[in-house]
């Protein structure tokens, strides 16, 4: 199987350096310790009454991580760079901000003759493969081991990189905090970004993240990927509903389950910085795999070759280097 | 300077142009408001070419290397100059391998590959430089000696 060679190159070569490199999505169901066990959540839509306290929990439980900025702040080149100050707004609620890493989105509308008014806690939904992570210039950005898509917030430098390239632009920035005030704050960086962790040091003691603990109505649940994969596939078929996140991306660890198509729910929700679209998105990743394989295989074809040509004699090619 | 070690050249520079478009810079200095620049801010784009690149660089490597490693006399410079190309390799199938969809590397190492990829550059750029200028000092002292 491919992914079984892949990890076993890629754990070979780790290993070879005594660091972990632990395969996480192959879990077999026998005893796996749970920090290899990747975890997903469902969210019903159906449930959602609005009531915002998963959102109030989030502020309270993260509240310690939130950035606390130096003012004032370095001047920055050039002059188009603009601060993001959220500081004096931290009670801001009704989207995504460095202080607020959870919303309850509203879509109000007809569907099939019937009206209808949903809800929906919109944050990071942890892909599976994150462009924010892979594409972090600077190591900041992570998955870990249980599916838990995180940002560094003690080397991140605030490019905002990451929500550049995340489809729903979920990272958020707040200027004035991090590292990049010690190295050069008016010419690199602008902060720190912050997101849902989904309550890492939470999950880390083997507790169950604040907003999912707190709901009254039992919206969402958390739980190993392929089951909750399995759930979330029961509920939609069980309810005549719509999946949304299992694709998503190239697949993500939240499901979303709705009574009413996402596309319709897409166009029925308010939209705009800081407040994600649910539309369909494709995997960016899509020639990652096969680009791959190329890397593998080149330096190997180009060594065989060289072997061939030197052991034939041959010196015509120069010898610098 | 035959034509392999021309492509080898616009190679590396191309790698240090898209390794560099990683980094929110084009876009801040301007250079992707420039007509036809746009692109130098497309982190997908600069992620598949620089993909499509280190797998030109990789392969000439490996062509070479065995004409390397029959190299006689190492200087000083020649073992550096090659230890960083080394790390630049290694750190970047690394990445390469952490960017498969169901691979999982710790987020410590992680952000070690990420620096050293960076921290092999960094040191590569004026090593190689001053290696080759050596290069050259050397070989036109050789040619006045032979024209003796
Ligand atoms: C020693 C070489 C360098 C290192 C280690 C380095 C490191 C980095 C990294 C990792 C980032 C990404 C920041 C992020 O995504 O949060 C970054 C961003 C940046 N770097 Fe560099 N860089 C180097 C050279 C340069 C040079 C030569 C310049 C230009 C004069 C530069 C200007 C910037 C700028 C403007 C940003 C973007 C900040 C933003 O968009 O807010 N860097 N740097
Ligand atoms: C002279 C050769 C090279 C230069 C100058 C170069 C330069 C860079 C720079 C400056 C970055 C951004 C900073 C960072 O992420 O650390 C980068 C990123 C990266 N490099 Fe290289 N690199 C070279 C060769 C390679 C090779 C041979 C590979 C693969 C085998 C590679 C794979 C990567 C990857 C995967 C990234 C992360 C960004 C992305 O996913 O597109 N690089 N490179
Ligand atoms: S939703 Fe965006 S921020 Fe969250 S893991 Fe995916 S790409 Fe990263
Ligand atoms: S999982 Fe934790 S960090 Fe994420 S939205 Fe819920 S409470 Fe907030
Ligand atoms: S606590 Fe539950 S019901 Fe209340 S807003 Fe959050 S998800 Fe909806």
């Amino acid at each position: 199987m491919k992914i079984n060679r892949r990890h076993f190159l890629a754990s070979g070569l780790i290993a070879a350096g005594g660091i972990v490199a632990a395969p996480s999505t192959a879990r077999t169901g026998a005893e796996v310790s749970p920090d290899n066990v990747v975890l997903a959540t469902l969210l019903d839509i159906s449930k959602c009454i609005a009531c915002g306290a998963c959102v109030e929990a989030c502020r309270e439980v993260n509240g310690h991580k939130f950035p606390r900025p130096e003012k004032p702040f370095p001047i920055m080149y050039p002059a188009k760079v603009k601060v993001a100050d959220w500081s004096e707004r931290q009670d801001v609620d009704d989207r995504l901000t460095p202080y607020n890493w959870l919303y309850i989105q509203t879509a109000e509308g007809e569907y099939n003759g019937r009206s209808f008014e949903l809800h929906i806690p919109r944050r990071c939904l942890h892909c599976q493969n994150p462009p924010c992570a892979n594409l972090c210039p600077w190591g900041a950005a992570y998955k870990d081991s249980r599916g838990i898509v995180g940002i560094n917030d003690e080397i991140c430098l605030g490019g905002a990189k990451c929500k550049d390239v995340c489809p729903w632009h979920i990272p958020e920035r707040q200027t004035g905090v991090g590292l990049y005030l010690k190295l050069a704050p008016s010419f690199a960086g602008n902060g720190v970004m912050y997101k849902c962790d989904r309550c890492r040091d939470r999950v880390a003691q083997g507790e169950t993240p604040a907003c999912i603990e707190v709901c009254p109505e039992g919206v969402q649940s958390i739980g190993p990927r392929d089951e909750i994969l399995a759930q979330a596939r029961e509920l939609a078929a069980r309810t005549g509903g719509f999946l949304y996140g299992d694709t998503q991306n190239g697949g993500t660890n939240t499901f979303y389950v709705s009574p009413v198509p996402f596309d319709v729910l897409n166009a029925a929700v308010e939209q705009g910085p800081g407040k994600p679209h649910l539309a369909s998105v494709g995997n960016p990743f899509v020639k990652e795999e096969l680009l791959a394989r190329a890397v593998y295989a080149a330096p190997l074809i180009g060594v065989v070759a060289g072997v061939l040509h030197l052991v034939r004699g041959a010196t015509s090619e120069d010898n610098n280097e | 300077m035959n034509s392999l070690t021309l492509v080898f050249r616009l190679t590396v520079f191309a790698l240090a142009f898209t390794g560099f478009a990683q980094m929110p810079i084009f876009s801040r200095y301007y250079l992707a408001d420039v007509p036809g620049f746009a692109w130098t801010a497309d982190y997908y784009f600069n992620h598949v070419a620089h993909y499509i690149l280190a797998i030109v660089l990789l392969a000439i490597l490996g062509w070479r290397l065995p004409r390397i490693l029959r190299r006689q006399s190492w200087s000083a410079m020649d073992v550096t100059v090659g230890l960083c190309w080394i790390g630049i390799v290694l750190t970047g199938i690394v990445r390469v391998m952490k960017n498969q969809p169901e691979s999982y590397f710790s987020p410590t190492l992680v952000m070690w590959v990420d620096w050293g990829h960076l921290i092999f550059v960094v040191l590569l750029a004026p090593l190689a430089l001053a290696h080759f200028m050596t290069r050259r000092a050397r070989a036109s002292a050789r040619r006045l000696h032979n024209a003796k």
